[in-house]
């Protein structure tokens, strides 16, 4: 593999270094670095992260290729600055068997352009009746870590404690789709003034925090490891930030969307904004900044739910739940977090990158930028200014919720093990 | 006015009035021994209904005919659409064929909202009921009908300004009482929501209305009382513990309607759950509004329509002149 050196890029936001990649792994970091028959970048007034890492991916393959496949949802993970995604379970076939994850597995792989991490059902098809072989998933070629019935809540308090409980043999981690199940039937969108007055059925808060309220208690009582996905209200934030005062081993998500977005977009009754958990309230979202900001909340993940136009072509009712995130994440984060102040690129590195691949148990990502370690990148124009345009996505699916809105920010260049994916913002 | 009827929260007071107004001249053909205007001659109207629903459909079809329109009635059932067919292709279809105007009844809250919004289809799209959203022509001709009792038949050009309007039942389900509260509000009325507090729904209290969750402390303060139907079927929800209990608390019978002023109307968007929440003796008494509700129905139903569609001539050749081009 060919040497590359990247010129002049603020490292975390600091100040301009080179960076050298040789073959896979970064060979050099400082001033200065002789270019030395190196390709060279130059990366002057551009910010360079560890590749991001999302916690929260729905790839839709197997079984919904319509939407999405391995390969085109790992070309707009590298696109969006991603070097490693984790995949969610709720395929068709459910990734609850070794045959299921390996083959997800092995086509991240194959494909190249973002290593594909599955995450295995906790219970068979996602029924919350039954565990799933959550110790065959681990000792498959993927090596399973995370477990989730994502989509769905593992409200059965019995099968949600042996849950944390049967992980612990191998290090893995409960990921929890907070949704007390009885409280959201027929729930359409977050359960408030808003809704009160467009005649749609209320998600309250009070179905996800409960939820966590009682997953961090049994995550307590037994010593577990558990992970909240997609917390996304100001409830939420208050019950995580108590847990881990007390010392519950507790890690939580939010979702770029829950950052930026509230329940007012409802009003236009698009279904591009229906989402699960729903959009909550401008109280919501800053208290879910604040909780990224001060570490609170962990990471920021995508829960990328890629969906055919017709699902979303319709009335809201009829509409399938969920936004595409990959190629837009970073650019939110950049918006809501670091424009305002409440976040630097090292706390973004952090938020994207470092802590999901620990929580994640992923090796080799989220790493320091330094002599020695893998050469998984990210590139970022910060200075960039433009509008979304669906159109452009490298995913199949463009259900994203901020077309013709203007977001800062734009990945350059993306490499994994010291491969551009990504090439002046385009796929190479 | 706007180029469709989507919700009561919608239309000014200006709106409204006029409305009101048109539909008293509509009224007046009622009495006529021929119920027909040319006003609407060559014009194709359809009536999509998606949802079961007699009454309204009925009463926008009497319109429609009382105004000379052709009209096309589209149910869900057994059509296309049971067999997968998506709101927008169905409507597609239907525009296709040259229809001026839709009709719509749709159980999804906001399906009449996206069908004119999203560019799927030119033509206006009138609200005949979407989920637990809005029911526009229903307040309506509700407002209509405390008008005509409340303030008088000779009321052209003026609101419900100072009414007490009492709202009684399952708010939570009702797109009837968002409508209303919406409209009487935008007509200066007052209004006060009545039902257990699982039937209210969270998020209430930006209306501009009063709660109670008694009904005997507010009757005597009350112009006019609009029950709503209660589905039976709530109680397995727990909304209320049973019909019995419910209906002793929020029902209408003689005895409460005895606290009610002497001027006072009871007032029901049909159909009436006899027994659950109205006694038959209140259902049946000269204060029940409830058979003038349906025929004030029609013609607002063709104000509507005269308002939104028709308008380049005046709809009667009598004494008040309606706006002509300003209305469209």
């Amino acid at each position: 593999m060919s040497k590359i050196l990247i010129r002049g890029a603020k490292i975390l936001g600091g100040e301009p270094q080179d960076v050298l990649i040789d073959g896979e792994t970064i060979a050099a970091v400082g001033t200065g670095l002789p270019a030395d028959g190196a390709q060279v970048i130059e990366a002057a007034g551009q910010v360079l992260l560890p590749g991001l890492v999302d916690l929260h991916t729905h790839l839709r393959e197997p079984g919904r290729e319509d939407s999405e496949t391995v390969l085109t949802g790992t070309r707009a993970a590298a696109t969006g600055g991603y070097t490693a995604v984790f995949a969610m379970a709720n395929t068709f076939p459910v990734a609850d068997t070794a045959g299921v994850v390996e083959q997800v597995y092995r086509l991240g792989r194959e494909h190249g352009y973002c290593d594909v991490q599955p995450i295995g059902a906790v219970t068979v098809g996602l029924e919350g009746k039954q565990l799933a072989e959550l110790g065959a998933m681990h000792e498959s070629a993927a090596q399973v870590k995370v477990f989730s019935d994502d989509g769905k809540c593992v409200d059965d308090a019995v099968i949600m404690r042996r849950a944390l409980e049967y992980v612990k043999a191998f290090g893995g981690v409960v990921a929890q789709h907070a949704q007390e199940p009885r409280l959201t039937e027929g729930a359409q969108m977050n359960e408030g003034i808003v809704s009160a007055e467009l005649g749609l059925g209320g998600w309250p808060a009070v179905a996800e925090e409960s939820i966590i309220a009682r997953d961090v208690l049994l995550a307590e009582h037994v010593g577990s490891r558990v992970h909240i996905c997609h917390l996304s209200t100001a409830g939420s934030v208050e019950i995580v930030r108590w847990a881990k005062s007390r010392g519950i081993d507790v890690t939580a998500e939010v979702t770029p969307h829950h950052l930026l977005l509230t329940d007012e977009m409802v009003r236009s009754y698009n279904p591009v904004y229906k989402v699960n958990p729903p959009l909550r309230t401008e109280r919501d979202v800053m208290a879910l900044r604040e909780a990224l900001a001060d570490g609170t909340i962990d990471i920021v993940a995508t829960d990328h739910a890629p969906h055919p136009h017709e699902d979303k072509d319709c009335e809201w009712a009829a509409a399938a739940m969920g936004m595409v995130g990959l190629e837009t994440a970073l650019s939110v984060v950049q918006q809501t977090m670091v424009e305002t102040g409440l976040l630097d690129w090292a706390g973004v590195a952090d938020r994207m990158s470092s802590a999901p691949a620990r929580i994640g148990s992923l090796d080799h990502h989220g790493r320091p930028v330094s002599a020695g370690e893998p050469a998984n990148l990210t590139l970022v124009d910060t200075s960039y200014r433009g509008v979304v345009d669906p159109a452009h996505f490298a995913s199949r699916s463009r259900n994203t919720p901020y077309e013709g809105r203007e977001l800062p920010g734009r990945v350059t260049h993306t490499f994994l093990r010291g491969r551009a994916t990504v090439v002046d913002g385009k796929l190479a | 006015m706007k180029r469709h009827l989507i919700s009561a929260a919608d239309l000014t007071r200006d709106d409204a009035v006029l409305i009101l107004d048109t539909a008293e001249e509509m009224a007046r053909i009622a009495d006529r021994p021929i119920k027909k205007l040319p006003t609407l001659r060559g014009r194709t109207i359809c009536n999509l209904f998606f949802e079961d629903s007699t009454r309204t459909r009925i009463s926008f079809e009497a319109a429609e005919k009382r105004l000379s329109a052709d009209v096309i009635n589209f149910a869900a059932k057994g059509s296309s659409v049971s067999k997968g067919e998506s709101l927008k292709d169905t409507a597609q279809t239907l525009e296709a064929m040259g229809v001026d105007a839709v009709v719509i009844r749709h159980g999804a809250s906001g399906a009449p909202y996206r069908l004119a919004t999203s560019g799927w289809i030119d033509a206006p799209v009138i609200n005949a009921g979407d989920g637990t959203h809005q029911h526009p022509t229903q307040a309506l001709l509700d407002a209509f009908t405390m008008r005509r009792r409340l303030v008088g038949k000779d009321a052209l050009g003026q609101d419900l300004e100072g009414k007490r309007i009492t709202i009684v039942g399952d708010v939570l389900h009702s797109r009837v009482a968002r409508s209303n509260v919406d409209l009487l509000h935008t007509l200066g009325a007052e209004v006060t929501l009545v039902a257990p507090p699982t039937l209210v729904p969270v998020g209430v209290e930006t209306w501009p209305c009063e709660i109670s969750y008694g009904l005997d402390e507010v009757l005597p303060k009350s112009d006019a009382v609009m029950m709503l139907r209660v589905q039976r079927e709530r109680m397995n929800a727990a909304f209320f513990p049973t019909e019995r209990e419910y209906s002793r608390r929020y029902g209408l019978d003689g005895e409460r309607m005895a606290k009610m002023p002497e001027h006072a109307i009871v007032m029901h968007p049909g159909p009436m759950v006899r027994g659950m929440e109205i006694t038959a003796e209140v259902a049946d008494s000269d204060r029940c509004t409830v058979v003038e509700q349906v025929a004030n129905g029609v013609s607002i139903r063709m104000a509507v329509l005269y308002l939104l569609l028709g308008g380049s001539e005046p709809a009667v050749t009598t004494s008040t002149t309606p706006r002509t081009e300003e209305t469209k």
